[in-house]
């Protein structure tokens, strides 16, 4: 008994030293393998032949400069309309998902409707869809509907963007345990009351995640309504100063403001996975 | 004679092909506790399911306080607001604290105001010892809490009969206990209840009477003493002699 006890602490001593080693062994692994990537892709790329024009047309400081204050003012118009479709998209996509969802005989035709209208939407291409609704609505010209291409684009990010959010929350409305349903209906609820106080909180909570997915698409997809003719919109303004020159440089600018939304967006859905997992 | 609580005619029930119940005929008179026991998969849970109109029932009749309840015309959900039905896996919600599971039922349901439906609900916790955990989500709790919340769930509306199903299978063996004390509690109050279990001790212990299920059919019924110290049919000696070489009574 005593020669035990008189090992142990060596061993956790021993235990412990390999353990830091192997640590500092990954690390430099980790640092040794970066270095060896990043440099080799550097080097490819700024001994190619053609490194000096791209740098010129892509990279110029000056261009950079001059450009940057007209995207970022632009950019607040993506923003602007991002949050109001976002805010639409959310309400709608909830009302297709549960107009999918519930049984009654007299909502059939309902259901039939927002089952053709989200597979329909989804399966167009969000860009055609912009084309569509920005050209066809005014072409249709009837009185009262919208003919501001800023309106028209967001019409048609909001057709596209509720039928993929209303597949989410149906996801997240049949994730939910029948249990769950059965002890609603067992307490005295109706079927509505069980579906809003009981299955559609657990639903919604479940599905943070994937919806703020949608939301990073949808940011980057602001850009599209610039095929339209949205004037003052950050790609387009960014667009329209590349052809002046032929400097692409302010499409840099223009990628650099998208990301400064999207990257913390990604960062706290990592965080939010995470914390939920525990 | 008090006409009986709860009544099942000839209850006859299939999940497709299947046969599930087999014209069951039962009553359990006001005050009374009444076991069914039997394997797994004989119709236990399906027949307290069909008295709370959560399965339909193919052909006989349930009867609550004398009115028929499986009659197409009859209001599912004010006949579910007179029973009290707890699950094998709890079903707590998880997205609400003990206290609100308590009070859901009460105050949507019963549409009792908030305050004085918190006030039972509080009450009701603390008889059954829950005192302190009314704040807690339900997923913080063992076991064995989370089905005497649910128990206390089931009851806060008084119902005319409870229907427990299975209501310690889900539990470690250490768990089971405390849950069973709860059940006695309301047993010693004059309770109505159907319990499906195949907890022979809690059957022998709680239960007036126990009946065997076996494929669908209520095989025979009578004092606990008698169903499972000596039982008549020999479906019924035959699964008490299974239970006993597993250890299980």
């Amino acid at each position: 008994m005593e020669s035990t006890a008189e090992r142990r602490p060596d061993r956790r001593a021993e235990r412990e030293a390999a353990r830091r080693a192997k640590t500092r062994r990954g690390l430099l692994i980790a640092a040794v393998s970066t270095v060896v990537v990043l440099g080799g892709l550097a080097v490819l790329i700024l001994t190619s032949p053609g490194w000096p024009d791209v740098r010129d047309k892509f990279f110029d400081p000056e261009v950079f400069k001059d450009s940057f204050p007209d995207v970022a003012e632009a950019f607040w118009l993506d923003i602007r309309v991002f949050c109001i479709v976002e805010v639409i998209v959310l309400v709608l996509a909830l009302g297709v998902a549960l107009l999918r969802t519930v049984r009654a005989p007299a909502l059939f035709p309902l259901r039939l409707l927002a089952t053709v209208y989200a597979d329909v939407f989804r399966g167009v291409p969000v860009i055609l869809l912009v084309y569509l609704v920005g050209f066809g609505i005014p072409a249709l010209d009837l009185q009262g509907l919208p003919s501001e291409p800023v309106v028209l684009g967001g019409i048609a990010l909001t057709l596209s963007y509720t039928a993929y959010v209303s597949e989410v929350y149906r996801a997240g409305l049949r994730s939910v345990h029948r249990g769950q349903r059965d002890a609603a209906l067992a307490i005295g609820l109706t079927e509505q009351q069980a579906m809003r106080h009981v299955i559609l909180p657990q639903a919604v909570r479940r599905v943070g995640p994937p919806l703020l997915n949608d939301f990073i698409a949808l940011q980057k997809d602001v850009a599209l309504i610039a095929i339209i003719g949205v004037a003052g919109e950050a790609f387009r303004v960014a667009q329209i100063q590349a052809a002046s020159d032929f400097n692409y440089t302010p499409l840099i600018a223009a990628a650099l403001l998208y990301l400064a939304v999207t990257v913390p967006l990604a960062r706290l859905l990592d965080r939010w996975d995470i914390e939920r997992a525990r | 004679m008090n006409a009986p609580v709860l009544e099942f005619r000839g209850v006859t029930k299939a999940f497709g092909e299947r046969d599930v119940l087999h014209g069951i005929d039962l009553e359990i008179a006001e005050h009374e506790a009444v076991a069914v026991i039997g394997a797994s998969g004989s119709g236990k849970s399906t027949m307290l399911r069909c008295a709370d109109l959560l399965e339909e029932i193919d052909d006989g009749d349930i009867l609550l306080d004398g009115e028929v309840i499986t009659d197409p015309s009859v209001d599912a959900v004010s006949v579910r607001r007179r029973l009290g039905l707890v699950f094998q896996a709890y079903n707590l919600f998880p997205h609400l604290s003990v206290l609100e599971n308590v009070v859901l039922g009460r105050w949507r349901g019963h549409g009792v105001p908030t305050g004085e439906a918190e006030e039972a609900a509080r009450a009701q916790l603390k008889r059954l010892g829950l005192e302190g955990r009314e704040d807690d989500q339900p997923d913080r709790l063992s076991g064995g809490q989370q089905q005497r919340v649910a128990l206390a769930r089931a009851f806060a509306a008084r119902p005319r009969a409870m229907l427990l199903d299975e209501v310690t299978s889900a539990l470690d063996p250490e768990l089971v206990g405390e849950v069973l004390a709860t059940v006695r509690t309301l047993r010693d109050e004059g309770v109505t209840m159907l319990i499906a279990t195949h907890e022979m001790s809690f059957a022998r212990e709680v239960a007036d009477r126990v009946g065997y299920l076996h494929d669908g059919r209520l095989v025979e019924i009578g004092p606990p003493e008698q169903i499972l110290s000596e039982p008549r049919e020999p479906e019924t000696q035959r699964f008490l002699r299974r239970l006993l070489e597993a250890g299980r009574v």
